[in-house]
């Protein structure tokens, strides 16, 4: 399991998202998983063989890279992009369950008509499974909670992240007295405005990502809206239209006796 | 997600692009990006274990290696590239916006048929109308971001020679400590390629563009001179029209006079002219 098969399974899940998803979808590997891969590890590829501090205490170093840094970006990053991505899969499934349904339906009904040849149930078949389903129902609703997970995923990364390293400046100088070092050592970080650099992109690239999200959201619920006034409205006319045929029917009868 | 796949993202767009387009994406993929995982990153490779600082302090070594090199020439190598080849996904994203139109059209007028579709999936889009305007707004993104890049690598590095010695006095170094780098002389030669590469690029988009803008007033013009040759025609076809109508009523008021009804000369020759 790797980057590019996590790509395929999104792909396919990505075939009932709106443009807005596609686009995400593509900011996502493109500006995060590419950039993580083929720049920022490794710029955090030496982090702990080169953390230096101004000691010979052996153990010191460790204990004081251990300390100012629990878990490192890149796995935090990785473990942001994993969990963002799988709402995706949702969708995925809800499509699949709902296809296995008319499937099912279909042989059925086949079953008891029997009078659809086998050819003709293939072809059904294959319609069926290259079918787009529009976002309508409740698709809907599992698609807008998967939005709603996205955020709160990619909100929830960023701000752990801006937590435990106290912002998205990485300092070149730690201080560090923890056991066994003598005293307080100074330790040294390498490459922290490299680290900066990509700390500032990759957040920037994430709060891109929750806008689109965010647009995608208000976009389907805007949808869902005027979808629901436009069908009131049709009822409307509808009800009008019967009440008016059914107001001259007993006019012309009233009339006629 | 590596280059490889990146390269099977980007090339799908190639089917829309022009000549031109097609030519610097091979440029971009086989001397940039190419060189850049074959050769570029080995060199770069030993750039940190390899700088080395006359001191024994420690911390000086890291602190002297981010001052001098706030970010690597790999690293914005490796961003240069992704971000100026990204703006070719507005083609694709336009392009796929139209195939689904057209498949939405075909569907409501009751030609959704499988061969139909597929013939939409294959469609070539000509560069014309909307698509040309994206065209060239993701071919002056390409050359923004390219000057770009360019200029930060200038800011950062100014010159683009690497040097062997550099002179470091933050702390925690003693004092003015001399740091040495690795293999600086290879270095020069790479950058200079690489930035020799990126111009290049820039000149091929520009030519593009200018491409593009010389073939859209040609089929203007063409356009515009059809249109005026419509008209002169249309003009004349008129005029002859009007002529044989009239020459019609004058023969019949004549032989209404007369037995033998004579063409008058200057008809004639109207009428020979009228081509």
């Amino acid at each position: 399991m790797s980057w590019p098969a996590l790509y395929s399974q999104l792909v396919g899940g990505n075939r009932h998202s709106t443009s807005l998803g596609k686009i995400w979808l593509s900011v996502l590997f493109i500006f995060r998983v590419m950039v993580l891969v083929v720049a920022a590890e490794s710029v955090w590829g030496d982090e702990q063989s080169d953390f230096t501090c101004n000691t010979l205490q052996p153990g010191c170093e460790n204990v004081c890279y251990d300390q100012f840094f629990p878990v490192s970006h890149i796995r935090l990053w990785c473990l942001q992009l994993v969990f963002v991505s799988t709402p995706t899969l949702l969708v995925a499934m809800h499509v699949a369950y709902r296809n296995h349904s008319d499937k099912k339906r279909l042989l059925q009904g086949s079953g008891r008509a029997g009078f659809l040849t086998s050819k003709g149930q293939e072809e059904d078949l294959e319609t069926l499974r290259r079918r787009r389903l529009p976002i309508a129902g409740a698709l809907w609703w599992t698609y807008a909670c998967s939005l709603v997970c996205r955020l709160l995923f990619e909100g929830g990364f960023m701000y752990a992240l801006y937590v435990v390293y106290d912002g998205f400046q990485m300092p070149r100088l730690v201080q560090c007295d923890q056991w066994p070092c003598p005293n307080l050592v100074d330790c040294f970080i390498s490459r922290p405005t490299e680290k900066t650099i990509f700390t500032v992109f990759m957040a920037t690239a994430s709060s891109i990502c929750m806008v689109l999200n965010m647009a995608e959201l208000a976009y389907l619920v805007a949808k869902a809206v005027t979808s629901t006034l436009r069908s009131h409205q049709r009822k409307k006319c509808k009800k009008s239209g019967r009440e008016r045929t059914h107001n001259k029917t007993t006019h012309v009868s009233l009339v006629s006796t | 997600m590596n280059w490889g796949s990146f390269y099977a993202v980007i090339s799908g767009v190639n089917r829309h692009s022009t000549g031109i387009g097609r030519v610097w994406l091979s440029v971009i993929f086989i001397f940039r990006i190419l060189v850049l995982v074959v050769a570029a990153e080995s060199v770069w490779g030993d750039e940190k274990s390899g700088f080395v600082c006359n001191t024994q302090q420690p911390g000086c070594n890291s602190v002297c290696y981010d001052q001098f090199f706030p970010i690597s020439h790999i690293r914005l190598w490796a961003l240069q590239l992704i971000l100026v080849s990204t703006p070719a996904l507005l083609v694709a994203m336009h392009v796929a916006h139209r195939r689904h139109v057209d498949k939405k059209v075909l569907k409501k007028t009751g030609r959704g048929g499988p061969k139909e579709l597929e013939l939409i999936k294959n469609q070539k889009f000509q560069i014309t109308g909307a698509l040309w305007w994206t065209y060239m707004i993701s071919i002056v993104f390409r050359i923004v971001l390219e000057v770009a890049f360019l200029y930060i690598f200038y800011l950062i590095y100014p010159g683009f020679k690497m040097v062997r010695l550099v002179k470091c006095a933050s702390y925690p170094c003693p004092n003015t400590v001399d740091c040495f780098v690795s293999r600086p002389t290879e270095k020069t030669i790479f950058t200079v390629f690489m930035l020799a590469v990126s111009g290049l690029c820039v000149l091929l988009n520009l030519a593009e563009v200018a491409y593009l803008i010389f073939r859209a007033c040609k089929r203007c013009l063409r356009g515009s001179e059809e249109e005026s040759k419509v008209a002169w025609i249309s003009g004349r076809f008129s005029t002859y029209k009007q002529n044989e109508i009239n020459q019609l009523i004058a023969e019949q008021a004549l032989k209404s006079k007369f037995a033998v009804s004579k063409k008058s000369p200057t008809e004639k020759g109207e009428r020979c002219s009228a081509f």
